[in-house]
């Protein structure tokens, strides 16, 4: 009989075939494999000296054009190579505007349960808030997944957190994953996979996304939430299979148990320049921005939107005048629903930038870049120093209802406090 | 067969992203490491790349190479002439993509090791180390696995791949492979 498991456990157990516990070496069956436009040019170089002739499964390889979304010159020429490699081999083409990678894998309704997903994007982990195993690697085990379906991975231990107490007015998952972030800090989960409870149901699919995507701030292996109520709603209007679920055994080993009161989470935000260095928003209260940027893989999803546009709404729906606020929908299906409600329109007529779907300004790849002495509000997750393009910038990262509160008044403010302070 | 490396510890502190090591706004030109390389470091400081020597050591502190998974960060400090990395910590990903470009990377206390030491990173079967010759002291670093081992000795993911047609040594499952 096997032993009781945790997630990680499990399914990396079953994708190897043998009983594996923390700290084993196994060789793993990899469900689906995911490339974008940063990292699948290199791959591509690593899968032709491997002496790769073909994909272990065209149906599993997905590629999309995410980073370079829309491509200057040299994009399109890392579009170009990826596009030949496609029709020489196969495999899924996402192009550009249809959205962030592992955004569509999860709107895909394709990852099931116990699932195993190889991205090479380090927030590929975003994939475990359906009960998946998702990894985020380089190019050349990119490279590898492509050719043999194979990865080898060490089997983390698992850092568990219970999400606890009722989620306070006014504080999202954002604010939840930023305030865990400064809790367990830039290495609090290095090698480790963390594994989410929400036992009050009160994380949409959409949030637990952001939850595992910040994670790897923390530096955690994976991030993966158990099947449960919220799974299932998400995934009913989306999968055409199921799987049953893949949720940890009780009495399974955790290295490490935290319950984290949400109740008492307010809403943060990480200064400048590090995701880790979060305070909670009002310590940061009267800061002037001159750049909003809504959207990327934790903060570009219908919610987030809406959410936004409530804030501004409350304060006038009008953006404060000297801001420049952009948005980027993580994926077509996003921006359609968006479009449909009418929410993209009344951004743009308060003169919003609305950009292609995809990564858009967020590592200064294919997007608006801010200038010299700048300072940026926007709901991504990362916020080094350069990350947007340009050194000479400082960014801060909160919650999509902070930085709408920050387009309405031209400060770094409590978006609670709107109207009422302003 | 032991991998033995000599050279200059060129010192870094904690938490070095790899945006810090190659700016994806770099990379976004070109993958070529060869142009990269005068982009090494540039945040942390501007002058780092035109000082480099090759056989030069980085030695850093806590989370080297967090962020993104980006392999490029491992093959411009490989292509400006950079040997081996030693750090309190690494995070994953970046430690995966050393070992699979067969950049030794040993994870080990470094915290008394100063800029200009002159150094010895060693990997003896499955254990790294640090030796500072300068001022002395040696520190070995967390044992690599067997399949780590493997991939290094074999000079990468690359040869290691084209030899054995996959991980499992199952030749059908994508390449031709060579054995």
């Amino acid at each position: 009989m096997l032993h009781r498991q945790t997630i990680s456990e499990k399914i990396l157990s079953a994708r190897s075939g043998r009983d594996a516990s923390a700290g084993d070496i196994v060789i793993c069956r990899v469900d689906h494999v995911i490339g974008t436009d940063a990292s699948t040019p290199m791959a591509i170089d690593y899968f032709e000296r491997m002496g790769g002739t073909r994909l272990f499964n065209p149906e599993r390889v997905t590629f999309a054009f995410d980073h370079y979304a829309p491509p200057s010159p040299s994009g399109e020429a890392f579009h170009a190579r990826v596009r030949a490699f496609v029709r020489k081999y196969g495999g899924t083409l996402l192009e550009v505007g249809e959205g962030i990678s592992f955004q569509r894998a999860v709107e895909s309704g394709k990852l099931l349960s116990g699932d195993l997903v190889v991205g090479a994007d380090s927030h590929t982990v975003t994939c475990g808030a359906l009960n998946v195993f998702a990894i985020g690697v380089g190019s050349s085990d990119l490279a590898v997944a492509m050719m043999t379906g194979e990865i080898w991975l060490k089997v983390p231990a698992t850092i568990h957190i219970t999400l606890a107490g009722n989620r306070a007015e006014g504080a999202g998952a954002k604010d939840v994953a930023l305030a865990l972030v400064k809790e367990l800090g830039s290495t609090g989960a290095s090698y480790r996979a963390i594994e989410f409870f929400d036992p009050l149901d009160q994380f949409a699919v959409d949030d637990r996304m952001v939850l595992c995507n910040l994670a790897v701030e923390m530096d955690a292996k994976a991030a993966i939430f158990p099947t449960d109520a919220a799974t299932r709603r998400y995934l009913a209007v989306r999968a055409n299979q199921y799987r049953e679920a893949c949720n940890a055994d009780p009495g399974a080993r955790y290295q490490r148990e935290i319950v984290f009161d949400v109740s008492a989470v307010t809403p943060q935000i990480a200064l400048p320049h590090a995701p880790d260095h979060v305070v909670p928003i009002a310590q940061a209260i009267g800061t002037p921005v001159q750049m909003v940027f809504i959207g990327t893989c934790t903060g570009g999803r219908v919610r987030d939107f809406r959410e936004a546009l409530e804030v501004l709404v409350r304060a006038g729906e009008r953006i404060a005048p000297g801001v420049t606020v952009v948005l980027t929908p993580a994926s077509r299906e996003v921006e359609a629903i968006l479009t449909r409600d009418g929410t993209l329109a009344r951004f743009a007529a308060m003169g919003a930038v609305v950009t292609t779907p995809g990564c858009g300004a967020c590592c200064g790849t294919g997007g608006v870049i801010p200038g010299d002495g700048m300072t940026v509000i926007s709901t991504a997750n990362r916020n080094f120093r350069g990350r947007m393009g340009n050194p000479n910038a400082s960014i801060h990262l909160a919650s999509p209802a902070a930085c709408a509160a920050a387009a309405a008044t031209g400060v770094i403010i409590d978006p609670t406090l709107l109207p009422a302070a302003y | 067969m032991p991998i033995q490396f000599d050279g200059r510890a060129r010192r870094l502190g904690h938490d070095i992203n790899t945006d810090y090591i190659i700016a994806s706004a770099r990379k976004k030109e070109t993958l070529d490491g060869n142009v990269l390389k005068q982009y090494l470091l540039e945040r942390i400081d501007p002058a780092f790349a035109a000082s480099v020597r090759p056989g030069d050591i980085i030695v850093a502190g806590r989370n080297f190479g967090c962020g993104s998974a980006m392999e490029v960060a491992v093959t411009v400090i490989q292509a400006a002439g950079i040997v081996a990395v030693a750090a309190e910590s690494f995070s994953r990903s970046f430690f995966r993509n050393a070992i699979n470009n067969g950049l030794l990377a040993v994870e080990c206390d470094t915290s008394t090791i100063v800029e200009g030491d002159q150094l010895a990173v060693t990997l003896d079967g499955a254990t790294p180390a640090v030796r500072d010759l300068t001022r002395g002291g040696r520190w070995e670093g967390a044992s690599l696995p067997p399949i780590m081992q493997e991939i290094l000795g074999a000079g990468g993911l690359v040869p290691y791949i084209r030899r054995r047609g996959s991980l499992t040594g199952d030749t059908r499952r994508g390449a031709t492979g060579s054995r």
